[in-house]
């Protein structure tokens, strides 16, 4: 079987075929070949290690998008128990885009929400590549309401590469079915709180994106567009999507140094999808902390500190020196 | 004579005289309407609010020209007018964030792409905001998210109807993921608004797509659009390379979004004040109760 693999990982992957063949090898000298195995292990692990431990933001771009890397599906079987899933927007359709329902952490129930891409590219096309038409914001709306009413709290699972640009995604209201996301989420009295486990793409991700404690897988990327986008209106083209990345500060490191997320989640060399349990876990150790940590807040304090928290990001000045210049035919002439 | 004023004494565009079209005239005195590509008389179009006699094209406002147009003469105070950008992400593309701050300083004479403060709508108080297109393309960054915060917790904290001019790109990409979450930290604003019983206007001009739309400027009580404005979550250019196919005429205009439910109504700018104030009388907090 042909393994998927990007660029950056393909001189690794000759290597692991050429090992898978090896060992396949039936030879008469048994001591050669073992020791050739043991020489081509090395090269692969010494390869592996500089392959992936200086990741690019493109590169961990690429990775967040690998077609093996674990669906929000996963993680809620991996993580909660007693999942039931509810469907649809109770105006127009069930979008497969986003899922979810109720489910228990530990012992805590809980209401989980999070974009849908497929495995493969049937599923994919059922469930549009992840990417929400407004009927997948306004089911995630419903299920905010209902955790709000039922006091659960709120986890979401964010991976979409953004909300879908189309003909009828505009017809029937993207940028309301957002924005009154937005709304209800930063006023939820319950708390909440985001796993960003593969692509964050733009508006799309931040509909159900933000709360009281935001966490990223290391190989994640949160951007306020997407490095195509970004690159074909500087560039004029679809090339540069590596540039860009790199500009758009999108990993999760400097999410964290820029104080946008609180948490990363390590993964494994080469990516979640080389440790898929592992993964779980330490997504799952992270959220029963942040649920412990929040649940001992008052629910009115907990949307007055997700207030603030969002009242803080920001980066301005006071332009003293310019404050005279508000007179606008003043300055034009400087 | 002050915009305001002139617009209280004539309510009618005046058209021009058609004879003085085919004049030679020097350059900058007249411009060619994007509408209905006649040329139009510069300081006739500025009488008017800057909408074509003609054929009410409406030209770019500016977000000074918006708040003069808005309020009384004399009344509009500005708020928060030297507060400026920063360039957390250090960006440099083809061009440094920091040099495209600067042209668009100086092109519009504004800080950043926002201008809020208070003032009467006739006679009325209220906190009002206006978005410039013309300064990046109206993206909203640290500075226009805070601002508008800023505006929607005064219009909160005052008890004053709140009026905000959307005129925007979206998100500002040379501010990254802390543009993006200006989109929640508005929205946000808005939903503790919102428990004031207080009235929110959002005014949508061309064009008003991204983030804005799918935050703050979509949340209001009532949204009016001006015609034709281009409205939406993805640009055309963005759908029709996801799509691959050319979109329909007329699609993401203001009538579209009329027709599709998304908007309250389309007024033309020579009417907005009016109508704006009308719907103030409406949406005073007074109740059945008194
Ligand atoms: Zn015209």
């Amino acid at each position: 079987m042909k393994r998927f693999a990007y660029d950056f990982e393909r001189p690794l992957v000759e290597l692991e075929t050429k090992l898978d063949e090896l060992k396949r090898l039936e030879s008469a000298d048994k001591q050669d070949i073992a020791f050739q195995i043991k020489y081509l292990e090395d090269q692969i692990q010494k390869l592996r290690v500089r392959t992936y431990s200086k990741l690019t933001p493109w590169q961990k771009v690429q990775l967040a998008r690998h077609p093996e890397r674990p669906r929000t599906a996963d993680y809620i079987e991996a993580i909660f128990t007693d999942f039931i899933e509810l469907h649809g927007d109770r105006i127009y359709r069930d979008d497969p885009a986003i899922i979810g329902g109720f489910a228990r952490l530990g012992d805590t129930r809980v209401m989980v929400v999070g974009h849908q891409k497929g495995r493969n590219t049937k599923e994919n096309v059922f469930r549009n590549f992840g990417m929400p038409h407004p009927e997948g914001y306004r089911k995630a709306r419903r299920l905010m309401r209902l955790a709000n009413k039922f006091k659960l709290p709120f986890i979401t699972f964010v991976d979409t590469q953004g909300a879908y640009p189309g003909i009828e995604a505009e017809e029937r209201g993207q940028a309301t079915a957002i924005a009154e996301d937005l709304l209800e989420l930063s006023a939820l009295a319950v708390p909440v709180i985001v796993a960003v486990i593969g692509e964050g793409g733009s508006g799309g991700a931040l509909a159900i994106g933000f709360g009281d404690r935001i966490i990223m897988l290391e190989n994640s990327y949160y951007s306020v567009i997407t490095p195509e986008g970004c690159a074909s209106i500087l560039w004029d083209g679809g090339d540069g999507a590596d540039r860009a990345a790199e500009v758009l500060g999108l990993t999760a490191d400097n999410l964290l140094k820029l104080g946008i997320i609180d948490i990363i989640v390590k993964e494994p060399l080469g990516g979640a999808h080389h440790g898929p349990a592992l993964v779980a876990r330490d997504l799952k150790r992270e959220l029963e902390k942040s649920l412990k940590e929040l649940g001992r807040v008052d629910l009115a304090e907990l949307v007055e500190k997700r207030y603030s928290k969002l009242r803080n990001v920001g980066f301005y000045h006071q332009e003293t020196g310019l404050a005279k210049t508000l007179n606008l035919n003043t300055l034009t002439s400087e | 004579m002050p915009i305001g004023e002139w617009f209280n004494k004539q309510k009618k565009p005046t058209p021009n005289n058609p004879s003085l079209e085919k004049r030679a005239v020097p350059d900058g005195v007249w411009e060619k309407c994007k509408g209905c590509n006649e040329p139009v008389y510069i300081k006739g179009l500025e009488k008017n609010h800057k909408v074509c006699p003609k054929c009410d094209y409406h030209f770019p406002f500016s977000a000074q020209e918006r708040v003069n147009h808005l309020t009384d003469p004399g009344t509009f105070d500005e708020l928060w007018a030297d507060l400026s950008p920063e360039d957390p992400l250090h960006f440099v593309a083809d061009k440094a964030y920091i040099d495209s701050l600067d042209i668009a300083r100086d092109k519009t004479g504004l800080n950043d792409a926002v201008v809020c403060g208070t003032g009467q709508v006739n006679g009325r108080q209220v906190a009002v905001g206006a978005m410039d297109f013309g300064f990046i393309g109206g993206s909203m960054g640290s500075v226009v998210g805070e601002k508008i915060t800023r505006l929607i917790e005064l219009a909160t904290d005052d008890r004053l109807p709140l009026i905000i001019t959307s005129s925007s790109g979206g998100a500002r990409m040379q501010e990254g993921m802390i543009s993006l979450m200006q989109m929640a930290k508005t929205s946000a604003a808005v939903a503790r608004f919102n428990k004031s019983g207080m009235p929110y206007i959002a005014i949508l001009a061309n064009p008003t797509t991204g983030g804005v739309t799918a935050s703050f400027a979509s949340l209001a009580d009532i949204i009016i659009a001006e015609p034709n404005a281009l409205i939406g979550f993805a640009g055309p250019r963005v759908i029709e390379q996801t799509i691959r196919q050319k979109l329909p005429k007329g699609f993401q205009t203001a009538e579209f979004n009329l027709s599709h439910g998304m908007i309250d109504m389309i007024v033309n700018r020579l009417e907005m004040k009016q109508i704006v104030a009308r719907l103030l009388d409406y949406l005073e907090p007074k109740g059945v109760a008194q």
